[in-house]
């Protein structure tokens, strides 16, 4: 579903503060698998995914999304494929907008935004009926700005959302990264939940490590730019959560 | 009695810059200062067009084409290349002056023995009730057809693009070309404010649209004041809401002339006004933190 072959990403190229944040990666993700990405600040993680997103381009190498040569192509026509959810609850949900605008705008992705009122009753039931399977009351706040809503409230909607539209593959970036316990746990069970009901090729960032023991058919560690560990579903099944923790000791 | 009725008609008149800063400054978080170059040059281009005696059809139209192209221009310059949006507006402002004096060929044109859009329909004898309900017809159509657009889905893309960019573009839209449409929109909005104002003072200027953008700020600002005290959500109320605004604006510079303020000291007193509303909500609030 995804494939990176020898991408490189140097940021400031050329010059005194040369960074290079991924060093000639070469990644094929299978249709189907979870991905869980670790790896400590500044290994590299958050560039490779927003080189898989197209929110930056490569220095060198090409990116594939579902056999297509996307390397060249910005992140807002890649939308047909990805669904993204962001580290921080605001990026991934327009605050001023109500919650019907936005599952509007989601349940459009992949089509172009035209002259037409898409809000009707049919959308308004179709919504409230999403909204009501993540068992928190939001059903009846449709009408309601995004701002009002808690980040916890706000992340799960924006996982609900990548699924009103077809999507692919589905970019995780430190999703709970900003939430309490109680409502970390809610969004990870329901981004798993998600991933398996829609059989979606899936990427997790995360520092937390029970996360990334308890979900995923896959993990990868990088450092430095590179893929330092590379796990697959059996591997990963025998490993340890303590194991995870010596990577970082 | 008389003055307020002109007040409310100017009013009328900036109701579409009030609703093009709505666009520019609240719905796309850019401050466009183009606005002052976009109102001359609907102005100039109406002056000229009414002065060749064009049917109405072609000249409301070239007014707004001519402003959507500055407000693209400012917004292609802030997006393409990258130019910080103020700065982008205050050049394609600076430039336009030459443009509207090259357009009108000097700097005022009096516009007296064409026909205004005041004249086409005589629905009451009184010359200035009859502006009013055309002006009214007029403002509502506007305001109609901007709020079916931000109703839209094409509208919520755009209401979003100043909210979270990320966002958007992760959903598929291009934000860059939003913007500039987003902007195009509302320099269109301006310059109809342009045709409607020479139409109705009689002459199009070549300094008539000085500081002009604080008549559309201003309007917003009141009527963002009343959002937030009602807390109102709905699009089309906050679109009534800036059309009052920018009445009330009106309505607040003739108070001021009505009791005895020299004239010379309008734009002072505007200023200190528009201070005034943007920063009283603020220091009731420490007060009370």
């Amino acid at each position: 579903m995804i494939g990176l072959e020898k991408v490189t990403k140097i940021f400031n190229k050329g010059k005194a503060n040369q960074v290079g944040a991924i060093n000639g990666i070469n990644l094929q993700i299978a249709d189907g698998e979870f991905v869980v990405i670790v790896g400590a600040n500044g290994s590299g993680k958050t560039t490779l995914l927003n080189l898989i997103s197209g929110s930056i381009m490569p220095t060198s190498g090409t990116i594939s999304i579902d056999g297509n040569d996307v390397t060249n192509i910005p992140d807002y026509k890649r939308s047909r494929w990805i669904a993204r959810v962001f580290q921080n609850p605001v990026s991934g949900t327009a605050s001023d907008l109500s919650i019907l605008d936005n599952f509007r705008l989601a349940s459009i992705r992949t089509q172009p935004k035209g002259l037409k009122i898409g809000v009707n009753e049919a959308f308004k039931k179709q919504v409230k009926e999403k909204i009501a399977t993540l068992g928190m009351g939001l059903e009846k706040k449709i009408e309601q700005p995004m701002g009002t809503l808690s980040g916890g409230q706000r992340q799960a909607l924006t996982l609900l959302m990548s699924i009103m539209d077809d999507c692919k593959v589905l970019l995780l970036d430190e999703p709970t990264a900003a939430l309490d316990p109680r409502s970390a746990e809610v969004v990870m069970k329901t981004a798993d939940k998600l991933i398996k009901d829609f059989k979606l090729t899936a990427i997790l960032i995360t520092h937390n490590l029970k996360d990334a023991y308890n979900y995923g058919t896959r993990v990868i560690q990088m450092g430095e730019g590179c893929i330092l560990k590379d796990i697959d579903t059996h591997a990963k099944a025998k490993l340890k959560q303590h194991d995870m923790f010596d990577w970082f000791g | 009695m008389d003055f307020y009725l002109t007040a409310l008609l100017q009013g009328l008149c900036f109701s579409g810059i009030a609703l093009g800063i709505y666009i520019s400054m609240k719905i796309f978080n850019i401050p466009d200062i183009t606005t002052d170059g976009s109102y001359t040059l609907g102005g100039a281009v109406t002056g000229v067009l009414l002065l060749k005696h064009e049917p109405a059809y072609i000249i409301l139209p070239t007014v707004m084409l001519a402003g959507a192209t500055a407000g693209a221009l400012t917004g292609i310059i802030h997006t393409k290349l990258k130019i910080n949006a103020l700065l982008a507006g205050i050049l394609v402002m600076y430039g336009l002056y030459s443009i509207n004096l090259y357009i009108m060929g000097r700097s005022n044109l009096p516009l007296i023995g064409t026909s205004s859009i005041y004249s086409w329909l005589n629905l009451v004898s009184d010359p200035n009730q009859n502006t009013f309900w055309i002006l009214s017809v007029f403002v509502v159509i506007i305001t109609l057809i901007i709020g079916y657009l931000l109703k839209t889905d094409f509208g919520i893309a755009m209401r979003a693009t100043g909210n979270s960019e990320t966002m958007v573009r992760s959903l598929g839209v291009n934000t860059d070309r939003m913007k500039i449409t987003g902007l195009a929109i509302a320099n269109a909005l301006t310059a109809t404010s342009g045709y409607l104002m020479s139409q109705l003072q009689g002459f199009s200027d070549i300094n008539m649209g000085i500081g002009i953008v604080i008549v559309g700020l201003g309007s917003v600002i009141i009527a963002e004041a009343i959002i937030n005290w009602f807390k109102i959500t709905s699009v089309w109320f906050s679109l009534i809401l800036m059309l009052c605004g920018a009445i009330i604006f009106q309505f607040v510079l003739a108070f001021t002339l009505s009791i005895g303020i020299d004239a010379t000291l309008l734009k002072l007193v505007t200023a200190v006004f528009v201070l005034l509303i943007v920063s009283l909500p603020r220091l009731t609030f420490n007060r009370s933190a």
